[in-house]
């Protein structure tokens, strides 16, 4: 008996270009018609955390685009979950926002029937149950980060609902920029300073790198009943000074003639 | 297997690489065999999205109950939803009972999760364990649903690349030791040849005395050809 007559495309690894050709065919058909195929609209992104001795750092960059137009060069993707926990977001902005706003009040709520500080794998659980039960549709991908009872944890969280419980993490689309940083540099136990300097070098690749990122860095530090919100931690892209000015006197160019003409506009 | 709010005509784009569009997956290889007094269950820990991996030190051996685990293969969130479901349930079935589960129990619960909603999921999952009524027991529960009990059983994508050593090298009452052997060398030889499983070898031995846990990491996995 088979064990299934479906189609069983899970186990397919490796690059795939199959939808190369498929897409190069559409994209002339419609070119043909007059019209260009629409653009994904997404949130390219740096975001990462990293585990050091005293608790965790939490890095993101600052940029949003909509399409091939960074639409705020400033945006905040740290966002706050308790005053112990915090959580960085990728994806579709406001998912994001909205998901880790959600989360956060119905974990205030259960921190005050529980009489406890909340802990951190209690809001990776309320994340995950959440957006299993979109399957997917919420475009939010997380890094969440905290100090509990327990000591202190780092989730990384996908759209689909599937968690991993790591000591350094990153998500985006520099995301690879800044996990080659990661897998090169991190060592466990890491003092402050270095971990700080780790994260910043790490989101500093995804900003350089990749072009759905840019702007500055922006980190948090999380440790036993401190939080260090820094923003910004490090201004990378300070706007360009002008060099040169159009603006020229009054007086600059002469009237040599006058012409008056009298134009009549009926209202 | 695409979240919606990506033009699939547009996918494929160098500026949102195909790796941030995927679903994230445990292509994977994954493996219980049953010995006198208990079972030795084994996993790779490797997770992707599309081509990048995204764990690469997943532990795709989750427990279940105190002498029942689950392996776990395809969709990492519809296998981590299902997990966290049945863990619920046989808890709660053993605190009513005041009695250590049955495994086939737990792989019963997992059977009805995954073939009631087998439309809507892609999980292909091993439940092994120890009860004191039976031992040590390994049931597959398949993508689709099916549940059946086998003395070995292997699964995910790499599985495929093992058929062939695991049935001519199999032989009933074999020691935990040679158990233990038996499945790193196949989950070392199903990770040479798959690109979907990787990383390090997880093994677990489940018996009357309990759980021992342990890693085989790159350097000391089996090797077998020098080409």
């Amino acid at each position: 008996i088979m064990a299934t007559v479906s189609v069983c495309q899970y186990h397919r690894g490796g690059f795939s270009f199959e939808n190369c050709k498929r897409n190069a065919l559409l994209e002339a058909d419609i070119n043909k018609l007059g019209f260009s195929s629409p653009a994904a609209r997404k949130t390219g992104t740096t975001i990462c955390g990293v585990v050091y001795k005293d608790g965790v750092v939490l890095g993101a960059d600052t940029r949003a685009t909509e399409g091939m137009v960074v639409a705020d060069k400033n945006c905040s993707k740290i966002h706050y979950i308790s005053p112990n926990v915090y959580c960085c977001g990728a994806g579709t902005a406001a998912d994001t926002e909205m998901t880790t706003q959600i989360i956060s009040s119905n974990l205030e709520l259960h921190s005050l029937s529980t009489g406890r500080l909340p802990r951190v794998a209690t809001a990776n659980r309320m994340l995950k149950q959440m957006l299993f039960r979109y399957q997917g549709y919420i475009g939010a991908a997380l890094v969440l980060g905290g100090v509990d009872s327990t000591g202190p944890q780092l989730y990384s969280i996908y759209p689909h609902g599937s968690t991993d419980k790591l000591p350094y993490v990153t998500m985006g689309s520099g995301s690879l920029a800044a996990m080659a940083v990661f897998e090169d540099r991190y060592r466990p136990n890491m003092e402050e300073e270095e971990a700080k300097r780790l994260v910043r070098d790490a989101i500093a690749a995804g900003i350089f790198n990749d072009l759905g990122s840019g702007s500055n860095i922006d980190l948090c530090v999380i440790t036993k009943g401190k939080v260090d919100y820094l923003r910004p931690h490090d201004v990378a892209n300070k706007k360009g000074v002008r060099t040169g000015n159009y603006r020229y006197k009054h007086g600059t160019t002469d009237d040599t003639t006058h012409h008056t003409l009298t134009c009549f506009f009926p209202l | 297997m695409f979240p919606a709010n990506v033009s699939t005509l547009n996918t494929y784009n160098d500026l949102y690489p195909d790796w941030t569009q995927r679903e994230v997956s445990t292509g994977t290889t994954i493996m219980a065999v049953e010995f006198e007094g208990g079972v030795v269950i084994g996993a790779d820990s490797r997770t992707t999205t599309g081509a990048y991996i995204a764990n690469r030190v997943t532990d795709k051996l989750t427990p279940i109950h105190e002498r029942i685990f689950c392996c776990r293969s395809g969709s990492a969130a519809d296998t981590q939803a299902i997990a966290d479901a049945v863990t619920y349930q046989l808890g709660f079935h053993s605190i009513e009972l005041d009695e250590a589960p049955l495994v086939q129990t737990a792989a019963s619960l997992f059977r009805e999760m995954c073939y009631r909603y087998r439309e809507e999921l892609m999980a292909g999952i091993i439940v092994a364990g120890w009860d004191p009524r039976r031992g040590g027991q390994v049931y597959t529960v398949p993508v689709g649903g099916m549940m059946t009990r086998q003395p070995v059983s292997v699964g995910g994508s790499g599985s495929s690349y093992i058929y062939g050593y695991v049935d001519s090298n199999y032989r009933a009452g074999m020691s935990k030791e040679e158990c233990l052997k038996f499945t790193a060398e196949a989950l070392a030889l199903a990770m040479e040849r798959d690109g979907s499983s990787g990383g390090v070898v997880r093994l677990a031995v489940i018996s009357e005395q309990g759980v021992e846990r342990q890693a085989i990491l790159g350097n000391q996995l089996p090797k077998f050809s020098t080409v």
